[in-house]
């Protein structure tokens, strides 16, 4: 039996272009572009500059603010510019241009061969820290903070989030099956870390493949995994924690609130891989997929790699794009240009054609209630859409509960009327981040 | 741009999150809603002759013009091939009488549309149900003929006149007494009004085709089941406790249910989503308060039929239901 939350929607999930491709590896980029912020937190300096050599594995931007993650160099070569660069989340961002020497060197030492088993929780910390590590789902919020509650906040429960729950994804679904000791190892260590013995995989029943690999390779951790119905936005990371816990992360709270903490596949699988071998977190796997791209694959992509190199390298275009997003359809964000880099978050690249991406005129609410019913936090999104129409920020918080919406999409895409919810939603939720901020 | 890119910029369109829709649509759902009432329509047809298509034809018309004409003069995008104009004018043929006079429907048509819907800005702004306005207002400016029903065709043989009461008049006027006798028997009366075949606005009568389309709506998730359940009970059970002359308990349920607009006001015109709350549990008790006061209306009111503006009334308390029914917010608990 599958355990489910209340709302959430059932999108056709789209997984068949790229589900069944094994990750393939692509080939060391001419040339990569390292965006300088790729965590939330505070933004790296360069501690490269212009014409220096670098080593793949060194670091090449770091600060000292607590809440941030380094930096490194994905491939070896020299650095040839420090200058603004389109990012895909921030705009654009200073970054820094590495050109291929073409060896692939490593940084001298890695990569090393270490186990895990020997090493204190402090010390596993701070590799975590010094490898660059943070949530690969998307966020990107640096993972030894996420590593280290205050001390009145008890940490239990660790879950690994492989629900994958966005539409088109496939990249959790390939490094489950292909990779699932690194996945068990990164679990375990993050365990160690967080100083508990009950650890749990939430996984969508869509894999069942991934589901029986999976059990496999638990066997005689105390692991536990756990199918999921699927309905989005199983993965979010508040229904997971209710699913899987029975309880709810409080209004205004964080995991950490009911004694959890979640982790996302591919920051596991990285986990493991600085913690064995030293490897900082310089590439990810990658869906690139959507009916606009000639050949959807998962691929293992340097960091800092160019949209536009990764689709090239999925055979291009066999229709135009409409619409390049970072992410899968419900959460991702729409890119305007091809020349944006991978970045740590980075868990597709999406390429929608017209058809694919046809929405259709917003028109006005007609409350047919059937956002009510979707959303899984129990808000009315109707009204925030019309409170967003009119900038109502103050009542959309005090009244409509603003800021408990966790932008999952949910309302939008069950519109009938085509409301863009969510950007109403983003627009007030701006407004009253800039009025605190007057205050 | 890099070699590989054979995008130009600006040619990707940019927007929030999420990208992907449902294929729901406002025209589907009112579509829909029209092509389920196209039985009851058309029973109206057979049942009252060429008078009620006239009058549906005129209702339709006029109302989708209306609003073609307003939009048009306020520079608004053009919006009648939604359906919901249409709808409106179907629902408003199918609450008056089939052979009133051609300008009567004409000027609900242009009240509906014009006073109920755009005044108050358009679909999704108005505060009442257009089809029910539209009525109101010709039931307050033309009384008798809103209440001159025609003969149907399958009681020819049963009355002389050429205008027949509705079983709730007789009802009210009579007694229930007098009402079995005019049908025959009970079992003829409960026949004779679930199938449709007496006095009473030309679409109302057939419950068995208004209910057909009702549970196909409920099936495709465009109207929720408790809305029709929770008002028809209420009307079922207040009927039945209060209707009777032998004191708590004598009433005739069924006869309540099935007679007057009920079938077609709980199915058709209290789901109408714009003007009822949006949480279930606020419509549970929308439809629970316009069953009470259906009743109210029915047993010691004036009017022998009370559906029309019980629902109107509930329409405007929901405004009030929607502040104070809310959803359980996720972690409430602070």
């Amino acid at each position: 039996m599958t355990i489910s939350f209340r709302g959430g929607v059932h999108p056709n999930d789209c997984k068949g272009y790229s589900a069944g491709k094994a990750i393939e590896t692509a080939p060391v980029p001419a040339k990569v572009i390292i965006p300088t912020r790729q965590h939330i937190g505070a933004p790296c300096s360069p501690v490269v500059k212009v014409g220096d050599l670098v080593k793949k594995g060194q670091v090449i931007a770091e600060t000292q603010a607590f809440v941030s993650s380094p930096i490194h160099a994905s491939i070896s070569g020299k650095v040839v510019e420090i200058a603004d660069y389109p990012h895909p989340v921030f705009g654009s961002c200073m970054a820094i241009v590495i050109e291929s020497d073409g060896n692939d060197e490593w940084v001298d030492g890695l990569p090393l061969q270490r186990d895990w088993k020997a090493i204190e929780p402090a010390d596993l910390k701070d590799i975590i820290r010094q490898a660059g590590m943070v949530g690969m789902g998307g966020a990107t919020f640096p993972t030894h903070v996420k590593m280290s509650p205050p001390p009145e906040k008890k940490i239990n429960t660790f879950i690994l989030n492989a629900a994958e729950c966005e539409p088109y994804l496939t990249a959790d679904h390939r490094v489950l099956l292909e990779m699932p000791e690194a996945v068990v190892a990164g679990c375990l260590i993050t365990m160690k870390v967080l100083g508990v013995t009950k650890g749990v995989i939430g996984i969508e029943e869509n894999k069942p493949d991934a589901i029986v690999v999976l059990q496999k390779a638990t066997a005689g951790t105390g692991i536990e995994v756990v199918p999921l119905k699927t309905k989005y936005p199983q993965g979010a990371e508040k229904t997971l924690i209710r699913v899987i816990t029975g309880q709810e992360v409080p209004s205004g709270g964080l995991p950490m609130d009911v004694g959890v903490v979640v982790q996302n596949v591919g920051t596991v699988v990285a986990i493991a891989n600085a913690v064995e071998q030293g490897i900082p977190l310089i590439e990810r796997v990658t869906t690139v997929t959507g009916g606009a791209v000639a050949e959807p694959k998962n691929l293992r992509l340097r960091i800092g790699t160019t949209f536009g190199q990764a689709i090239a390298m999925c055979g291009g275009f066999k229709e135009t794009p409409v619409k390049i997003i970072m992410g899968g359809p419900m959460m991702g964000m729409a890119q305007r240009t091809m020349d944006v880099p991978i970045i740590k978050g980075t868990s597709g690249i999406l390429c929608l054609t017209a058809a694919e991406a046809d929405i259709g005129p917003e028109r006005p609410c007609i409350r047919c209630g059937r956002c009510v019913e979707a959303c899984p936090m129990g808000l009315i999104p109707s009204m925030l859409s019309i409170l967003g129409e009119r900038n109502e920020f103050q009542v959309a918080k005090e009244e409509y509960d603003l800021l408990d919406c966790v932008e999952c999409g949910s309302c939008v895409y069950t519109c009938p009327a085509k409301r863009n919810i969510v950007h109403y939603v983003k627009l007030l939720k701006a407004q009253n981040a800039a009025m605190a901020a007057k205050k | 741009m890099s070699a590989e890119s054979k995008l130009e910029i600006g040619t990707l369109a940019v927007s929030t999150s999420p990208h992907i829709r449902c294929d729901e649509s406002i025209a589907k759902i009112m579509w829909t809603v029209n092509a389920v009432l196209v039985p009851a329509a058309l029973f109206s047809i057979y049942q009252f002759g060429l008078p009620a298509l006239r009058t549906l034809v005129i209702c339709i018309a006029v109302s989708m013009a209306t609003e073609y004409f307003i939009q048009k003069w306020q520079n608004k995008p053009i919006t009648v091939n939604d359906g919901s104009a249409f709808l409106t004018g179907l629902l408003l043929a199918m609450n008056i009488p089939a052979n009133i006079p051609w300008y009567i429907p004409v000027v609900g048509s242009v009240a509906a549309i014009g006073i109920a819907k755009h005044t108050m800005g358009g679909l999704g702004y108005n505060i009442f149900n257009p089809a029910l306005i539209g009525r109101a207002f010709l039931l307050a400016s033309w009384p008798i003929a809103m209440t001159t029903w025609p003969t149907p065709a399958g009681w020819a043989n049963k009355v002389d006149a050429v205008t027949a009461a509705t079983p709730l008049g007789i009802l009210k006027l009579q007694g229930y007494e007098e009402l079995v006798k005019f049908f025959g028997d009970k079992t003829d009366m409960y026949m004779s009004l679930f199938l449709g075949t007496r006095g009473g606005s030309a679409g109302e009568t057939s419950a068995v085709l208004l209910l057909l389309g009702g549970l196909y709506l409920i099936y495709r998730k465009y109207i929720n089941w408790q809305i029709p359940v929770c008002m028809i009970g209420t009307v079922g059970i207040i009927t039945w406790a209060f209707g009777g002359n032998g004191g708590l308990f004598t009433g005739d349920p069924l006869l309540n249910i099935l007679s007057g607009g009920l079938i077609l006001g709980a199915f058709f015109m209290a789901t109408d989503m714009v003007t009822i709350p949006i949480t279930i549990k606020g419509q549970i008790i929308f439809a629970v308060g316009a069953g009470a006061l259906t009743s109210l209306i029915r047993l010691i009111g004036g009017y022998p039929e009370g559906v029309c503006y019980a629902i109107l009334l509930m329409n405007c308390v929901t405004p009030l239901i929607d502040r104070l029914v809310r959803p359980v917010k996720f972690g409430a608990r602070r």
